[in-house]
């Protein structure tokens, strides 16, 4: 009976054991090693030697530190104006009454569009082409001010664009936990403030952020892991050749290390991938310890 | 009495500015949200010379053109990225839904040894980012000759730790007495699963169902790696490929046409299902 | 402070169906004097929780006014009005201690009525020590029981010494034992500060139990309002008087013919009134077992529960419930024979009401 029982479980369990052993625990551990073997030939899948030369290689190759400067941008942009945006956004959802159906679907939208093609109207509304200055364009020049290329032109107009099409595309997923978070607060509570007198904004800093601080917290940090793995919305505004628009991530350093024009470097890759995981780690670890003082959890 | 009313009318004074802020706020993020999909339906069915000899782009035509349509499906294999985005969806989803639901069954339900063990290696691989397991997969399916196949596209896609996570949590909470009843009654583990806990779980496994193919639909980083057969392209892929290589010269309208092609069936199966779809990512989508 | 409400009445669109109102409280039009305790009593849905809110300005009035002593505070926010609220679930902040939930009205205070640290901290050891609390004041509430939990919610409501007390459904819910501790505690409290207190209950008991006087309240009407035992002596309607008492009153079919109230065949009592068809209520207590009395019922048992004996029998014309349930001496000798029983009726324990609006006759 018991080992009948033994092996139904692991029966069960097999098609799961064997994608997740193929597709997930055998390149976890195969990629340290790529990480490690110096001088790895994709061709005939030889090394010259095992050290930390990728690693070196990498942390001194100029477009890996241009794709970390741009990760970093984005990120420091991105996180904190993206969650604060979805707040406000969240904060008048709840107050609209009979309405908050009908904003909140709409607001959901670009979860369910393909980035990659949304990216396109992007990019459309923001290019200056030969034809047309584009929408945007005219409408800064109708402000007084003078047309920017986004796609092709200075970098911060490039990264401008790119922060905007990004707080575009995680705001749904934002503005719901947080409005469902919001919702669940016990409308009593607003209640015995109102009564007490307490003000609106000492009602949000002391009564809603700290019941809804484990949400906030959740998004924080997908918010930082989601924003450190940016890539195909910058592909979308800016093509696959990212390292010539000067606009590539960390991610896309990795793809692009692996295969396409630069590619058939594994060993690069792992080793960029590597240190991405790390970078991640760390964030998260920081954001662990920062919200252990600050989330109120129930 | 006087100060009363004074201080009655300052309040519904400051209420009014309140609301009108509050929707001002909400209009203005719902246009920043529909415009680009106004603009890209508005631009699909402009013609490509009036496109073009808008210098300041119009915001409607009085003149819509399907001509656009027609030539995504005709001047670009269209209609090919869809079928193939469509076969790998569905069969990605199906053998996804299957794998999940054997071990969610196995982890709630059975017992047996090292499971344990063998679930908390599971947690821990939950942390563990795409982008880290990609390079070894696009090895390994190189390397056993699938690039440019559907088994290619595939097969490293049909487990998700998170939602075997998500439905073993949700399959622990139909109660013991409902197993052993079956359980007396002579029913097979197998019947047990397929009779009970699925329709019990149904809206949880219909969650995970949809959110896979919204994944599923929108999935380039994989299919990009795997495929340089245009035979083989998802849709993803072949939007940037129309991108880059487009129709001959930069045809704008007609790239639009495309865009709301393959942004439609998403759009139709949220807009049925939209509160389906929000519940169920709030209680288990990641994004962004 | 004396409470007065002037025609007050607040209608909802209703909830379930579409275009029809829901009227909540309707013309209310009576004053709560000064310093007293006062239970607001009727079943779930009659409007209780609405009163309390437009008392303490959470919802606006349809129509009518509110006044604090001789101050028009309709128009007032909650806030200007010198009101502590105490809700049904306590609404404690669960992420402050219990120092921090009851210091949080204090801290609110601006301008010239702003407090130093000092006096927040006295002011709030005071008013914890009124409730019996002082010793708990770094707990956070999930640490607290329902009665302590409940207690600092006071303390909170009384910190900034309000005129009016307000307390929904204060004691729903704690257990039994708890009950009876903490309504003896409001009480206290309450003749301690002098507050004018309204609290909101569906328990009949524990409004007759502790207050001073009772509002009882059916579908957003008020039905009476007096004190506990002359509301339950007097009862103006069949719904006051079925809604108080334990074990209920019990009511029967009956009619008035030449100034004599019968029961069936059995003469009951005199009445000045016309013939007419009548509701006769009959309170437990007001039943006398006697061998040769007027009003036969069937016998089924009799139970002893403790000091009282309950003698359960049967009648034809009863309404109110299938048992006639009486209360009884249990030193009184009881005459029944296998199924017969008679009774000799306290004339001020028996009620006549009009077949026709159920007032009293």
């Amino acid at each position: 009976m018991n080992s009948k029982n033994n092996l139904k479980g692991w029966l069960y369990l097999l098609p799961a054991l064997i994608f997740l052993g193929v597709f997930m625990v055998y390149p976890l551990i195969d990629v340290l090693i790529y990480s490690i073997e110096e001088g790895y030939n994709f061709a005939s899948q030889t090394y010259s030697g095992v050290g930390i030369y990728n690693y070196s290689y990498v942390l001194h190759d100029p477009y890996f530190l241009q794709a970390l400067k741009n990760t970093f941008i984005l990120v420091i942009i991105t996180v904190p104006l993206s969650t604060g945006i979805a707040l406000l956004i969240s904060l008048a959802l709840n107050r609209s009454g009979r309405f908050k159906e009908l904003f909140q679907t709409i607001f959901f939208l670009p979860y369910v569009t393909n980035t990659l093609a949304v990216g396109l109207v992007f990019m459309i509304l923001f290019k200056k082409t030969a034809y047309s200055e584009g929408l945007i364009n005219l409408l800064l020049n109708t402000l007084g001010m003078k047309s920017v290329d986004f796609i092709e032109g200075p970098y911060w107009a490039k990264m401008f664009v790119l922060c905007f099409y990004t707080i575009w595309v995680v705001l749904p997923f934002k503005i719901l936990i947080l409005t469902s978070a919001l919702a669940s607060v016990n409308q009593d509570y607003y209640n015995v403030a109102k009564v007490d007198g307490t003000r609106k904004w000492r009602i949000f800093t002391r009564i809603t952020l700290p019941m809804i601080s484990p949400s906030l917290f959740y998004l924080i940090i997908t918010g930082f892991i989601g924003a450190f793995k940016a890539y195909s919305d910058v592909v979308a505004l800016f093509g696959t050749d990212l390292n010539a628009a000067g606009m590539n991530t960390i991610v896309g350093y990795v793809y692009d290390m692996l295969y396409g024009n630069s590619g058939g470097y594994p060993s690069f890759a792992s080793a960029a991938a590597l240190i991405l995981f790390a970078i991640v780690l760390t964030i998260t670890v920081i954001n662990l310890l920062v919200s252990k003082k600050n989330v109120y959890y129930n | 009495m006087d100060k009363i009313k004074k201080l009655e009318r300052k309040r519904k004074i400051k209420n009014a500015v309140f609301m009108t802020a509050v929707f001002l706020l909400l209009i203005i993020w719902a246009i920043i949200v529909l415009f680009p999909f106004y603009w890209m339906l508005l631009t699909s069915v402009k013609s490509y010379a009036s496109y073009n000899a808008e210098y300041i782009p119009q915001f409607f035509t009085l003149s819509p053109t399907l001509e656009n349509y027609v030539l995504a499906f005709t001047a670009v294999p269209l209609a090919k990225y869809f079928g193939n985005t469509v076969i790998f969806t569905v069969i990605t989803t199906i053998l996804m839904m299957i794998v999940v639901i054997l071990s969610a069954f196995a982890f709630s339900r059975l017992e047996f040894k090292g499971k344990d063990l063998l679930f908390t290696i599971l947690l821990s691989l939950m942390m563990i980012p795409n982008e880290l397991v990609i390079i070894t997969n696009f090895v390994t399916i190189t390397n056993a000759g699938l690039r440019n196949s559907f088994a290619g596209l595939i097969l490293p896609s049909v487990t998700s730790v998170f939602y075997i996570y998500l439905l073993k949590e949700n399959f622990e909470q139909i109660p013991d007495e409902l197993y052993k009843a079956a359980k007396v009654d002579g029913t097979s583990d197998f019947k047990y699963l397929w009779k009970v806990m699925i329709p019990i779980c149904a809206p949880t496994i219909v969650t995970i169902f949809i959110l896979k193919v919204i994944e599923c639909w929108n999935a380039y980083v994989w299919p990009r790696l795997i495929t340089d057969d245009e035979n083989y392209f998802l849709v993803s892929n072949g939007i940037q490929t129309i991108r880059e290589s487009g129709f001959g010269r930069e045809n704008i309208p007609a790239m639009m046409a495309s865009v709301v092609v393959i942004s439609i069936p998403l759009i139709i199966i949220f807009l049925i299902f939209h509160k389906k779809i929000m519940e169920g990512v709030s209680r288990g989508g990641t994004k962004g | 402070m004396k409470i007065i409400l002037k025609h007050l009445t607040k209608i909802f669109l209703s909830r379930h169906k579409k275009n029809e109102y829901v009227t909540a409280v309707d013309d209310f039009d009576f004053e709560i004097p000064d310093g007293k305790l006062i239970g607001l009593l009727g079943p779930s849905g009659c409007g209780k929780s609405t009163t309390l809110n437009l008392i303490c300005g959470l919802e606006e009035p349809t129509e009518g006014r509110i006044f604090f002593d001789d101050v028009d505070v309709t128009d007032l926010a909650p806030e200007d009005r010198g009101v502590g609220m105490v809700f049904q679930n306590y609404a404690l902040y669960p992420h402050l201690s219990v120092r921090a939930n009851i210091s949080f009205p204090l801290e609110n205070l601006r301008g010239k009525d702003k407090l130093s640290k000092e006096e927040i901290e006295k002011r709030a050891f005071e008013v914890a020590k009124l409730v019996q609390i002082e010793q708990l004041m770094d707990r956070k509430p999930n640490e607290l029981s329902g009665g302590q939990q409940q207690r600092v919610a006071i303390a909170r409501a009384l910190v900034k010494t309000p005129g009016v007390l307000l307390l929904d459904e204060p004691l729903s819910n704690l257990d039994a034992r708890l009950r009876l501790q903490t309504r003896e505690q409001i009480r206290r409290i309450q003749k301690e500060t002098g507050v004018t207190t309204i609290f909101v209950t569906h328990d009949q008991e524990e409004a007759m139990s502790i207050s001073d006087l009772i509002v009882v309240m059916k579908e957003g009407k008020l039905m009476q309002m007096g004190v506990p035992q002359s509301v339950y002596n007097e009862p103006v309607n069949l719904f006051v008087a079925k809604f108080l008492g334990t074990p209920a009153i019990n009511v029967f079919d009956g009619y008035v013919k030449d100034k004599k109230v019968y029961i069936g065949d059995d003469y009951i009592m005199d009445k000045d009134i016309e013939d007419q068809d009548v509701y006769v209520a009959i309170r437990p207590e007001g039943f006398i077992p006697k061998k040769n009395g007027r009003f036969h019922c069937r016998f089924d048992r009799i139970e002893i529960m403790g000091r009282d004996t309950s003698i359960v029998c049967h009648h034809d014309k009863c309404i109110s419930d299938e048992d006639i349930r009486t209360i009884v001496d249990s030193d009184i000798k009881i005459y029944h024979d296998d199924n017969m029983i008679a009774f000799d009726l306290k004339e001020n324990k028996t009620h006549i009401f009009s077949k026709k609006d159920e007032k009293v006759l």
